[in-house]
């Protein structure tokens, strides 16, 4: 009895634990094993070097993916943090009917990205949608055709994502500032300090770890983006707006590649890992104000 | 239908079943939508009617590449399917990587080799041994014209290139989108390989697209081939990115375009929009010589079973029968993969098909066609198509395309 209280929480753990240890880092070595192989339609497991990474970096398609990746997830980042944040300092201004306010500009996030992708890709198709209308309109020269220009397809996808997850940000940013101490607040405002400076000074800096978790959020929104561009430009226009994770569904499931779609999975896995190592070191690490 | 009847049909079914128990098939395909359906319904009855057991395994979605994925498990965890439908090179790359069953009994049986032409027969052998059955042939390389739009601009169906060219600005300059086309990666392939058809040869394209010389890739011909590329890119219009190839065949039908470049089964969608070939659209063979096949077949794995061995054998000995072929290939658009079936029920361009089929297969200019995955294995082609669709929808110049051509097919190899 006694021996079963004690153990009770580590027996409860064990199912969850072997089926991480076995389904996430067994399937991540596996992963990486095919990745040193020329396998092709099914899994070969003779080594053959790094060959895949040289064919992967030897291919002008994941050079595109791996830029797209940059340009989108810094934009969509970046964006949708900025948006985030101002939707939250505008609404926390105890303005009348935040909470239908609130509901808006949070819903998109309700909706799933293929029909983000799909509405979005109604909206900027320039025979149907922004640009139709307007010229419908009569300004006859109206121009907005960035869903079908190679350059710009890659910022209609930021465009779709920003849309979508800047309310999800703004929850977030709102949380954030309803959780600073009011007394601070007021101290400030008694001593006669404009309300910018107190959100520059005060707020803000007092929220640093919300800024952290919504990055890390939309940092692995962003590299796992799929099934936005695949609903929203398909890739296209040819590849220009492949990412690594549409890079890697091609080579697996279409071309019959799977050490190329393992390589290019290792290589998704490390950027994420550039990401999440520093994060977890500073989250991580005894805190010295403590 | 009252209880009783339900009652006493139910004991028929339950009474008649233990005597068909005897063959059994698991069908693995990717024909889900409505006409491809119907043709599966029509192998399914003959199946049944044979006193067979079906299993229909329908996998929907990417062109097969769902299914492919599905019969990777299948195969991994050692459970393969009876049957499965696979083409091209892929039924060689399945072969040496699991092995097939040997159909060879059921073929020679049937006099296989005597109906089939012999560049199809090839695609389905693997070491010269029998182990797929084809189920029709596609031609890939037609353009679609709409009669009414040809015939107000006083336009021939083009018999070269250049023809093309003159018709596409005349049609341009009178303020009609010359050519509708839809901006995904395997129909710009699949204009590609018409153009290197046409201004190459029958026997540059089998060196380029199906033996991958290097010489050929990087040859003044190819260089001529993008330029007509760009050239045939100046003829769309603005909204092809992304569009669909039955949306694109809809503006042929809808007077939106003047031509399409599709495989005949565009056709099934002027056919059940109530056209007529001849009156309302016009089919020809794209500028040049040659026939660029896309044939269907099922491929057999080698299962252990009497009852899923003779399974395999009756359904391939029907895949091949003759009335099959010709019901299914009626509701698909494309012809039979048999020589010897009467096409009398058939319209013209099914016919032509088939005439210029017997014949290109006489003169060797019979040829796999690269964009439907029959020329070459995933990732060689999956390069060249990556090259071509880069090109075609960005500004990069013919010499460029050609190096990055060569490249990408060493690259892959």
């Amino acid at each position: 009895m006694e021996w079963l209280e004690r153990n009770v929480p580590k027996v409860v753990l064990a199912p969850s634990f072997v089926a991480i240890l076995v389904f996430v880092y067994g399937f991540i070595a596996w992963t990486a094993w095919i990745s040193f192989t020329r396998s092709r339609l099914m899994p070969r497991y003779e080594l053959d070097g790094i060959t895949q990474y040289e064919r992967l970096f030897a291919a002008p398609r994941w050079d595109v993916a791996m830029n797209n990746l940059f340009i989108f997830g810094g934009l969509f980042i970046v964006i949708s943090m900025v948006i985030g944040l101002a939707l939250a300092i505008f609404l926390d201004q105890k303005i009348r009917a935040e909470g239908v306010l609130r509901t808006i500009y949070l819903y998109p996030m309700a909706l799933s990205l293929i029909v983000t992708g799909t509405a979005w890709k109604w909206i900027l198709n320039p025979g149907l949608g922004i640009q139709a209308a307007v010229r419908g309109w009569g300004w006859e020269s109206f121009t907005f055709d960035w869903l079908i220009r190679p350059d710009m397809a890659i910022y209609t996808i930021v465009l779709a994502a920003v849309w979508q997850a800047s309310g999800f940000v703004m929850a977030l940013f709102l949380a954030g500032l309803r959780s600073v101490d009011t007394e601070i607040i007021r101290a400030a405002q008694v001593d006669g300090i404009p309300t910018h400076r107190i959100y520059s000074a005060i707020i803000i800096p007092t929220m640093a770890p919300i800024f952290l978790s919504a990055f890390i959020v939309l940092a692995h929104l962003a590299i796992k983006a799929f099934d936005l561009v695949i609903a929203l430009t398909g890739g296209g226009p040819g590849y220009a707006t492949d990412l690594p994770a549409t890079y890697m569904y091609a080579m697996a499931f279409s071309r019959g590649d799977l050490g190329q779609a393992a390589s290019s999975a290792m290589i998704m896995m490390m950027v994420i890992f550039a990401i999440v190592v520093p994060y977890l070191y500073s989250e991580l690490r005894p805190r010295r104000d403590q | 239908m009252n209880l009783k009847s339900v009652l006493a049909a139910s004991t028929a079914v339950m009474m008649a079943a233990p005597a068909m128990a005897n063959p059994t098939a698991e069908v693995m395909h990717w024909w889900t939508s409505g006409g491809e359906a119907r043709s599966v319904a029509v192998l399914q009855e003959q199946f049944a009617a044979e006193g067979g057991t079906w299993t229909d395994m329908p996998v929907a979605g990417g062109g097969g590449d769902a299914a492919m994925t599905a019969l990777r498990a299948r195969v991994l965890s050692g459970n393969a399917p009876t049957a499965v439908q696979l083409k091209g090179p892929a039924i060689q790359e399945w072969f040496e990587e699991t092995g097939l069953a040997d159909i060879g009994t059921v073929a020679e049986e049937n006099g296989w080799d005597a109906v089939l032409p012999e560049q199809i027969a090839a695609h389905m052998k693997c070491d010269d041994q029998w182990c797929a059955a084809p189920v029709n042939v596609h031609r890939v390389n037609w353009i679609w014209g709409n009669k009414q739009i040809l015939d107000e601009h006083g336009i021939e169906m083009p018999t070269t290139w250049d023809e093309f060219n003159a018709a596409a600005e005349k049609l341009q300059a009178a303020g009609v989108t010359p050519l509708a086309h839809g901006g995904q990666n395997w129909q710009d392939a699949t204009i590609f390989e018409t153009v290197v058809l046409g201004l190459g040869g029958p026997e540059f394209y089998s060196q380029a697209l199906v033996d991958l010389d290097t010489e050929a890739l990087t040859s003044d011909t190819m260089r001529q081939v993008f330029d007509q590329m760009r050239t045939i890119r100046g003829y769309v219009d603005d909204n092809f990115s992304g569009r669909d190839w039955n949306l694109a065949t809809a503006m042929v039908m809808n007077d939106e375009a003047a031509f399409q470049i599709m495989g005949d089964w565009a056709k099934g969608e002027f056919l059940a929009a109530g056209k007529e070939p001849g009156v309302d659209f016009v089919c020809a063979p794209t500028p040049g010589e040659g026939f660029l096949y896309n044939v269907d077949s099922f491929a057999f794995f080698e299962l252990d079973g009497e009852d899923k061995q003779q399974g395999q054998a009756l359904l391939a000995s029907l895949i091949m029968g003759p009335e099959f072929q010709h019901t299914f290939n009626l509701n698909k658009g494309s012809i039979p993969a048999r020589t010897d079936v009467s096409l009398d029920d058939f319209d013209d361009c099914a016919k032509q098909s088939n005439a210029d089929m017997t014949a290109d297969a006489a003169s060797g200019s019979l040829l796999p066609s690269y964009a439907h995955g029959m020329a070459l294995r995933g990732a060689p082609a999956g390069a060249i198509t990556d090259v071509v669709t880069a090109h075609f929808n960005s500004d990069m110049s013919s010499d460029d395309a050609v190096q990055q051509l060569a490249d990408a097919v060493a690259n892959a190899m």
